[in-house]
């Protein structure tokens, strides 16, 4: 079994939103036809994206952090979007479990929509169906592209490496490692929608010093002496001992 | 959520469709045991049948506009297995079917006898496909219901209150319709539907108002913590990588000031039970078309708006994503 999926390194994003503009310009001049584009510019712009890139503070001032939020369709391993279809549009891929919409095929009624907890789905306002994150997978099995670039845009595009990609059940793929290693995590498990696309935490390397390792001690090889221990001020072994 | 107008005339047109239906079945059924008169299979099943189908094809006709492609409909009854949308498809026409067939048996008098149940009581064509019909009228509220109420993150509709409640309105609107249409008849029926529809709009009441009680104490299992994974207690949304909406910000949010939706959940409270129960007291006591016919718009009005709350008030968390431009 493959499942390919994304992992989002929150702790490296910086908000750029070259994962968005890469992965429109992909996917509106994509096989499975355009991305509506409504009043780009001029009032109340609108239109279809299949990625998105929020901000979040988290934390009271001065004391917070500023978090970068990419958000795209997370395939689901067991993905609600898909039972509920009445068509068989919504389906969900047997060989790499990429969730897709058969374009050809949706009503666009949006009851997909509905049941999906992470809003990851869009009525395209033009086309008249329902439009989602399809991975690139036109472009990560194209033969014609250099190996390297067999990636869905928004990887490629991302200047600070903040989104990698590959088969979360093997477990030794590059993602798979991230996650285990690196304490990745799924979106809104009450739900029980087992996210193929994980995120990587805010990391911070600390180190705990103890107070002990900044204060020079005694040599060790003098006998213990009874309580109470000295002050820290008094002179060392060191200070009054010829050796 | 946001309330899709097309849905609303949807789901309260074919449930009072599916109500009258039940309705005129019902008398059917009672005057085979001879409990209540019979009537004239053309003039009183056969026309009522045709109300009752033509509220069933205008809530199939308000449902294309829901479609952003109403040309594929035919599609959605591909997957029935697994999703109730596709079921109702299903089960929206077969009912129709039936309906259709029930009161083109009464209007053409070719009802033959199939057998004899016991003593006296015959099973003639139109009791069984009545009886079918109803069979289908209930999968139907099943089916309606079921969609709403398996959405488990929609937690306001997650619940069996959703299916007893479509049951409940349906019945309640097409009682109250089977009794001003017995009025218009000058049917003996006028009382017999009117004591049910008061029996039906009171227990609607109860079951309504148990999910609105329900609804009121339910604590939500997605928090913005849980959306984007970061324990913290204060979390505030900066930016949601859009300015001007999305399908996002229109098709989750029913975008109504605090003042509207309370508005709206008190019209629907007031023109869905009391106002309709007193219009048809006044009109069972005075033996009134107009005053019975009053009754079933005014419920019908208010149940337009306890549609318009019941999608309203349902809280998507995919909203959490969505708190601030």
């Amino acid at each position: 079994m493959t499942q390919l999926a994304l992992v989002i390194d929150l702790n490296v994003c910086v908000g750029c939103h070259a994962c968005v503009t890469s992965c429109k310009e992909w996917n509106t001049s994509g096989t499975a036809g355009y991305l509506a584009d409504m009043n780009p510019f001029s009032k109340d712009p609108t239109g279809t994206f299949f990625n998105r890139v929020q901000t979040f503070e988290v934390g009271t001032y001065p004391n917070t952090e500023t978090v970068h939020f990419p958000k795209s369709c997370l395939h689901c391993e067991d993905p609600p979007c898909v039972p509920v279809c009445p068509t068989g549009a919504s389906y969900k891929r047997e060989s790499d479990g990429i969730v897709l919409v058969d374009s050809d095929k949706c009503i666009g009624c949006s009851y997909c929509s509905w049941a999906c907890p992470y809003g990851a789905r869009e009525l395209d306002q033009d086309r008249k169906v329902m439009t989602k994150c399809t991975l690139c997978v036109d472009r990560i099995y194209d033969e014609s592209l250099p190996e390297k670039e067999r990636k869905p845009a928004c990887v490629n595009a991302c200047p600070t490496n903040a989104r990698l990609f590959g088969d979360v059940s093997d477990p030794d793929s590059e993602v798979s490692i991230a996650i285990r290693d690196q304490g990745g995590y799924q979106l809104m498990p009450e739900w029980g929608t087992q996210p193929a696309n994980h995120y990587l935490p805010r990391r911070k390397t600390r180190i705990t010093i103890h107070e002990d390792e900044l204060i020079r001690v005694d040599n060790p090889l003098r006998k213990e002496r009874m309580l109470p221990m000295p002050d820290a001020g008094d002179p060392t072994l060191d200070e009054t001992t010829s050796w | 959520m946001h309330p899709a107008i097309s849905v609303i005339f949807l789901t309260t047109l074919i449930g009072a469709g599916q109500g009258l239906y039940l309705a005129l079945y019902t008398g059917q059924f009672y005057s085979a045991f001879n409990v209540l008169p019979g009537q004239d299979p053309a003039r009183f099943y056969a026309l009522g049948s045709v109300i009752a189908l033509l509220l069933l094809v205008a809530g199939l006709a308000s449902s294309f506009l829901h479609l952003g492609r109403p040309e594929r409909a035919w599609r959605s009854a591909a997957m029935w297995r697994t999703s109730w949308l596709s079921r109702e498809v299903i089960a929206l026409p077969a009912c129709m079917a039936a309906v259709a067939a029930w009161g083109l048996i009464h209007y053409s008098g070719w009802n033959p006898l199939l057998f004899t149940l016991s003593e006296a009581f015959d099973i003639d064509l139109s009791m069984l496909v009545g009886a079918i019909g109803t069979l289908l009228c209930f999968a139907l509220f099943l089916c309606t219901g079921m969609i709403y109420a398996c959405i488990k993150q929609l937690q306001e509709w997650a619940t069996p209150l959703t299916v007893i409640n479509y049951i409940m309105f349906g019945g309640a609107s097409g009682f109250m319709l089977a009794t001003a249409f017995a009025a218009w008849q000058g049917s003996g029926l006028v009382d017999f539907y009117g004591g049910w529809a008061i029996v039906m709009t009171v227990i609607a009441f109860v079951t309504r108002l148990a999910s609105l009680v329900r609804n009121a104490r339910l604590k939500h299992k997605s928090t913005l913590q849980s959306a984007i994974g970061i324990r913290h207690a204060r979390i505030e949304q900066k930016a949601q990588g859009a300015m001007a909406g999305s399908f996002n910000t229109r098709e989750y949010f029913h975008g109504a000031s605090p003042r509207k939706y309370r508005f709206v959940k008190w019209v629907f409270l007031v023109l869905v039970f009391p106002l309709p129960l007193l219009l048809l007291s006044a009109g069972l006591a005075v033996q009134s078309f107009g005053l019975l016919l009053a009754a079933f718009v005014v419920q019908y009005v208010g149940l337009l708006a306890e549609r318009w709350f019941f999608f309203a008030q349902a809280n998507h968390p995919q909203n959490l994503y969505y708190q601030t431009v």
